[in-house]
């Protein structure tokens, strides 16, 4: 007995406050025992079971990792002050995250809309609760209300077990704003995730998967450290693949100065499964349109997890290699790949981060700065300029998952909505089979796969898992029903989560895909009339 | 004048004061933060004019909670419907001569303060008996309930089942916000409404109460979606000259 006690004393000595944060001594998940719920095509609003995902926490990253992020490597001593610190200096800088925290009058509008409560059942996982891990910490140190009434307002000192919360629950949210279409006054938990994520990182916690992704981002000018040799190669066999499929010589041009089209797509698009079959398709757009076009060596990533870790000069930085990129390239058009949160940064932040995209730069005013590759196709499409034969995707029953960064923080096209109709219309332009989910889980209603924000990573299978459950539900209602068999995506994330999940839920990888893997199969190549 | 009109004038304008005061200063805190990104929740306007009328949807009919949960929209909109009337029906107590559309909401006031009162009630009975509500509750949730179901009875009870004279109370108010203080009615229903009515107003700045101006500086409401069209400019971003990035950037021929 006595023995067991000191053994135990013993362990619990050489825990660091930064390993009790992050859990880093828990026994870590195993993939293959995920377990996925059941399909019954019902998405219920569970009741609650508290502290069912407390345990599930990213790997924290290495202080090599984070030193090169410019962060603390390991937890700084007097972190509650440095927290406290950053938290005060955010709310100068963001007015969303200032507006936010006051103004939540906990109505519960929000609380049975976050897929990963829905699929975990953790109340700390309903939008209002994960803000007020952080809100707690904003009324105890920043308001008067807090200072006077103490809990009873809400208000909490910010100790190592609320900092352990917020390592687990600000890494529980996929930053998709469903939560913010249902609130009254629009509250985007989405926001406060990041604030949360940026002062952890500021005080020497960050999680594993997004900062070695940056890293590698900043260093070689994509998420997998690709170098601008292996993607030619790897761009070269590509081609040769198309040629022996389809005896076209399409071409996937690296670095061609003065090629109309610039080309920014997530780095995933260049050899990745699905992934690549929608880059083979805008290979052929281009071809068959017969524009000039290229990717960049150095700015071969659209993806920017910056914004995962709420850091503006992260996400600035990381976007400048295709500011750079443009300068040296010279395109005068700007046209972005299939990638949701790549296309929000591409769309809503470009011009402001690295902008003003315009004739500075060279690019032509006529076009939209940048535009999405669904509207540049659908386009072409409409003004018969490509022609796609939906026969060839007779076997194909396409459904649509609206990514949600895509459906909720972006417009395609003139009009409000364009983001819904567009991809739309292209897969209608490729398909004769369509069929539409439930309409409570599509457009601005749609959910996350459940990998988005920087989830998407396998020591949290289990989060992905249940998070992916609402959408799991819908497409698994829809097969029933009209027996589909493809679910179409326009992001790297939602194909790579998907491929992932979907075995886990009994259903096949192979009914992943891309638009663009769509329109390649039923575009008409060769000469035109 | 009696200790009873001298504490409740000086109640009356610390009350006043920390309400105005308070509730510009967080205002202004609000309009002075910067929003350094688009981050406007799409499908949104592309024009100012949309935005005003998708504030004037939200502020006026609760739109995004209709959307989300109608029972919730149905109790909260009866409370705050019930807030509004109530509130234009005290006008007449700050004019000597009310305009005649107050005397016109006048004559279904009891029902303003019935149905306010209700909503209140089926508020605070969600927020116990549904368990996502139960569990993000905290106490001033519930008190900020209690206070405001206190004042709209004790305004019933006085309206309807008091002999409180309410000439007097409409010179008393007309004293306070005329600076030219009258004697305090001394009817009990009557204190105990205007001294919540007051305690209110001094938590009102303080709480979240604020949402009644914050909506307005929401901006993933408030914003156009225009980023392609026009630059937004962060105000305290470096521009892109200044960012130094990392030096491979030399092109590989091979
Ligand atoms: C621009 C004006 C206002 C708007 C648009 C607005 C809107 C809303 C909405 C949408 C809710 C959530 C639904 C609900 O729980 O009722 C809410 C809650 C609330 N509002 Fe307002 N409101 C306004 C002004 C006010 C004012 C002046 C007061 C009080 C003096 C007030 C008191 C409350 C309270 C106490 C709640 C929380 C109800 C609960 O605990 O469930 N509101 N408001
Ligand atoms: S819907 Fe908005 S106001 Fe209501 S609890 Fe959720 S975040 Fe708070
Ligand atoms: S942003 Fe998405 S993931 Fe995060 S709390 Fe809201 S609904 Fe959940
Ligand atoms: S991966 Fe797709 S669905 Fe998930 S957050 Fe990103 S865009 Fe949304």
């Amino acid at each position: 007995m006595a023995e067991t006690a000191d053994t135990a004393a013993e362990q619990e000595e050489v825990l660091t406050d930064q390993d009790i944060v992050t859990g880093a001594k828990e026994p870590s998940l195993k993939p293959a025992d995920v377990k996925a719920p059941e399909l019954t095509g019902d998405i219920q609003i569970p009741h609650l079971v508290k502290g069912a995902m407390a345990k599930s926490k990213c790997h924290a990253a290495k202080p090599e990792t984070m030193e090169a992020m410019g962060f603390p490597g390991r937890l700084v001593d007097n972190w509650e002050e440095a927290a406290v610190k950053k938290l005060g200096e955010l709310l100068t800088k963001y007015k969303s995250l200032q507006v936010y925290l006051d103004i939540c009058v906990r109505c519960g509008s929000c609380t049975d809309k976050c897929q990963f409560f829905l699929g975990s059942k953790d109340p700390k996982n309903m939008p209002v609760a994960r803000a007020d891990l952080l809100r707690k910490v904003y009324k105890k140190y920043f308001t008067t209300e807090g200072k006077i009434f103490g809990s009873l307002a809400g208000a909490a000192k910010l100790d190592l077990e609320l900092l352990g919360e917020w390592y687990t629950y600000f890494h529980q949210c996929s930053q998709c704003r469903r939560c913010s279409v249902f609130c009254p006054y629009g509250i985007d938990t989405a926001e406060i995730s990041m604030a949360a994520r940026e002062i952890m990182d500021s005080i020497g916690i960050g999680q594993k998967y997004v900062n070695t992704v940056l890293v590698k981002l900043h260093e070689i000018g994509n998420n997998l450290g690709m170098n601008p040799k292996a993607l030619k190669a790897t761009m070269e066999s590509t081609e040769e693949d198309i040629q022996e499929e389809d005896g076209v010589a399409v071409k996937l041009p690296v670095d061609q100065v003065g090629a109309e089209v610039l080309l920014i797509t997530p780095s995933a698009d260049f050899f990745a499964t699905p992934h690549i079959e929608s880059l083979i398709g805008y290979a052929k757009v281009f071809h068959q349109a017969g524009i000039s076009w290229t990717l960049s060596s150095t700015a071969s990533e659209a993806g920017n997890f910056g914004m995962f870790i709420g850091s503006y000069e992260h996400m600035q930085k990381a976007a400048m290699r295709i500011r750079k990129a443009i300068e040296e390239l010279k395109p005068k058009r700007l046209i972005v790949g299939e990638c949701g949160h790549a296309w929000r940064i591409a769309y809503a932040f470009w011009n402001t981060m690295i902008g003003p995209l315009d004739n500075s730069l060279g690019l032509k005013l006529e076009y939209p700065r940048p535009q999405h590759i669904c509207e540049y196709t659908l386009d072409l499409v409409e003004r018969g300029a490509i022609k796609l034969d939906k026969s060839a995707n007779d076997d194909v029953i396409p459904t649509f998952h609206d990514s949600c960064n895509v459906a909720r923080a972006t417009r395609m096209g003139d009009r409000p909505g364009g983001q819904f109709e567009i991809p739309r219309a292209l897969i209608n332009a490729a398909c004769n089979r369509y069929v539409e989910m439930d309409s409570d889980t599509i457009k601005e209603k749609t959910f996350c796969c459940g990998g988005g924000g920087g989830l998407l990573s396998d020591e949290i299978l289990d989060v992905r898992v249940q998070g992916a459950m609402p959408r799991m539900q819908a497409y698994h209602a829809i097969k029933e029903e009209n027996g589909a068999n493809f679910f179409a995506l326009i992001c790297a994330i939602c194909k790579a989560q998907f491929t992932k999940v979907f075995p886990k839920y009994g259903i096949p990888m192979i009914e992943v895909g891309g638009i663009h893997q769509l329109v390649a199969k039923a575009i008409e190549l060769g000469a035109k009339e | 004048m009696s200790g009873l009109t001298i504490f409740f004038v000086i109640y009356a304008y610390v009350a006043i004061a920390v309400f105005i005061l308070g509730f510009l200063y967080r205002i202004w805190k609000f309009g002075k933060t910067p929003a350094p990104l688009k981050i406007d929740q799409t499908p949104a306007p592309t024009s100012d004019g949309g935005v005003v009328g998708r504030m004037i949807l939200e502020v006026g009919v609760f739109k995004s909670l209709l959307k989300s949960n109608r029972i919730i929209w149905l109790f909260g909109y009866m409370f705050h419907i019930g807030l509004f009337l109530a509130l234009l029906k005290h006008f007449r107590f700050f004019f000597a001569y009310g305009p005649g559309w107050i005397a016109y909401i006048t004559t279904f006031e009891i029902y303003a303060g019935l149905i306010m009162l209700f909503g209140l009630i089926m508020l605070f009975v969600l927020r116990l008996v549904v368990d996502r509500t139960a569990f993000i509750s905290v106490m001033n949730d519930y008190l900020l309930l209690i206070l405001l179901a206190a004042i709209a009875s004790s305004g019933l009870i006085i309206k309807h089942f008091s002999r409180t004279n309410l000439t007097t109370v409409k010179e008393f108010i007309l004293g306070i916000v005329s600076f030219n203080p009258q004697e305090m009615p001394s009817e009990v229903m009557f204190i105990i409404h205007i001294s919540l009515v007051f305690l209110l107003f001094i938590y009102f700045p303080f709480s979240k109460l604020m949402h009644s101006g914050g909506v307005f500086f929401s901006p993933t409401r408030n914003q156009v979606d225009n980023p392609r069209d026009r630059r937004w400019v962060n105000p305290w971003g470096k521009a892109p000259e200044n960012i130094e990035i990392a030096s491979n950037m030399t092109q590989d021929e091979g």
